[in-house]
């Protein structure tokens, strides 16, 4: 079977227990980590791409320790023509995907560095950032 | 010797095409260069500018008569409520007036989608907005209700009038509580995750005229891409000098602009309807004042730069909501806008709500307008009131009855 890109969210109970090293011992799966952050409340979010026979097993593993698990299927886009450059997002965004160019102060959106948190879509003022699937 | 001009003498050189324009930005450097005198020798308009959003505002409205004729009593613009306790069928919409079927913060925090700043831009952008209207009916106006749709073009007057825009400084907004607020300052992280600042800093209109030398009453300015004018001097007007508590000068504190203009002509780019989830709805305006270099003094006051401008620091937790006095001390717009600050002790990081990027199109569009000899200046009937004049902000007395 070919990688599959999941979203891994811990809530900081979580954030302290080797749940990876898990996933490949006991399942044999092999990981990509992609993304990682721990932000200073112990919430960790983790974007990583997984293969492996016991698949659904390792997936039914991580919900079972509490961690939420979502296929990263979706997409957030910055729609440049409604954004006015206020910068509002920059310091909701957890990833620096949306971010401050300086001395310019324009707002740009790196996609890659996006994880679909979508706490920018209810932040935005003018509605620049839409949810796409 | 002194350099003294005038009104006329600069219009003059507008109309010959000599008139040399600078941004309030541009100017920084000139100054730094070349010393206030020959600036102040060369350049004869700066031109300043702020997109921000700015709560106190909205249109009057008047839709034309009805065949039977109604007394307007009540009147909704895509489910917005309009006040209409004027003439038969004059309204006024407020930005921050919401549809009267919006969940508003029960399902903490709410969203605010939409309201009366979002139709101002819908009709801007020409779509048709539902126009519905009731009434008790009279012996003159004898019709009860009313439901149709409107676009900008089919209806009499749409003059844009701000009660209060402009603010010449603003807090830097942060969160000393243990859980996530959400404000007109947007969404403030706990334990100090983050600060909030809404200016232009060295761009914005009133820090580039912070004694009100040249602003007043019939200023001609951009506004909402279009012209409009300055009508009056805002609410909450208090232009006094901010001090810390050893008395050190922090410099302009919130003078504030009534500006007004004909909405038909404004564009909307330039009006932009905004949501603050949490806390309610917006519209974000540009405004551009063009500052004539009258004398020395009045080029010192538009050279000022991001280092010498400053925000109070305030706590909304709990300080902004309970009118504590005082605040966590000031930060500079050039800190600000480098993205942190230190506030008791701690780098936090920083995000502005107000687009420097668009106040700086605005001056550049303000500084083509004139230079092209498409924009003339207008001498204020009468300047409004400045730190000299000592106003102090009242509050409400919730008294015992």
């Amino acid at each position: 079977m070919s990688p599959k890109k999941i979203i891994l969210r811990f809530g900081k109970d979580i954030s302290t227990k080797p749940v990876i090293y898990h996933l490949a011992k006991d399942f044999d799966l092999v990981f990509n980590i992609l993304k990682a952050s721990v932000d200073p409340y112990k919430e960790g979010v983790m974007v990583m791409e997984l293969t492996g026979e016991k698949y659904e097993q390792g997936l039914e593993f991580l919900k079972q320790e509490g961690v939420r698990v979502q296929p990263l299927a979706e997409e957030v886009s910055w729609n440049q023509e409604i954004c006015t450059s206020c910068g509002a997002c920059t310091d909701i965004c957890p990833t620096g995907a949306l971010h401050i160019n300086r001395p310019s102060m324009e707002v740009e959106f790196e996609s890659d560095n996006c994880i679909i948190c979508k706490a920018c879509v209810t932040v935005c003022p003018v509605r620049a950032m839409e949810v796409k699937f | 010797m002194a350099i003294e001009k005038t009104y006329a003498e600069i219009n003059a050189k507008i109309k010959s095409g000599s008139v040399v324009v600078m941004t309030a930005e541009e100017v920084i450097s000139l100054v730094e260069e070349k010393g206030v005198s020959e600036a102040a020798r060369q350049v004869d308009v700066v031109t300043t500018g702020t997109f921000a959003p700015m709560c106190s505002s909205g249109a009057f409205f008047n839709f034309g008569h009805p065949k039977p004729r109604i007394r307007m009593q009540k009147v909704w613009l895509n489910g917005v409520p309009a006040y209409s306790g004027i003439a038969a069928v004059d309204a006024y919409l407020g930005v921050t007036e919401l549809p009267e079927d919006d969940p508003c913060n029960s399902n903490y925090p709410g969203e605010f989608r939409y309201g009366g700043g979002h139709v101002i831009q819908d009709l801007l952008s020409g779509k048709p907005v539902k126009l519905e209207a009731v009434s008790y009916g009279t012996d003159c106006y004898p019709r009860k209700d009313l439901e149709t749709y409107i676009t900008l073009d089919d209806i009499n007057e749409a003059t844009l009038f701000n009660p209060r825009n402009a603010y010449q400084n603003y807090n830097c907004a942060v969160n000393l509580s243990d859980r996530t607020i959400y404000t007109y300052m947007g969404v403030l992280k706990p334990d100090l995750g983050n600060a909030h600042y809404c200016s232009a800093g060295q761009l914005s209109p009133l820090f580039n005229d912070p004694n009100f030398l040249t602003i007043g009453i019939g200023t001609r300015i951009f506004l909402g891409g279009g012209i409009g004018y300055v009508a009056w001097n805002g609410t909450q007007h208090f232009p006094g000098i901010q001090k810390d508590a050893s008395g050190a000068s922090y410099g302009p504190a919130g003078g504030t602009l009534s500006v007004i203009g004909d909405l038909k002509q404004m564009k909307p780019n330039w009006l932009v309807g905004t949501s603050f989830i949490g806390y309610g709805t917006n519209l974000t305006v540009g405004i551009g004042i063009p500052i004539p270099i009258l004398n020395e003094e009045v080029m010192r006051c538009v050279s000022v730069s991001d280092r010498e401008l400053f925000a109070p620091i305030i706590d909304y937790s709990k300080a902004y909501g309970q009118r504590i006095p005082g605040n966590l001390g000031f930060a500079s717009y050039a800190d600000l806008k480098s993205g942190k600050i230190t506030v008791n002790g701690r780098e936090v990081i920083t995000a502005p709500l107000s687009s420097y990027p668009r106040a700086k199109m605005i001056a550049d569009i303000l500084k083509e307008w004139i230079t092209s000899g498409d924009f003339y200046l207008t001498e204020p009937v009468r300047l409004l009131p400045s730190h000299k004049d000592g106003i102090t902000a009242k509050a409400l007395e919730v008294k015992d009855l």
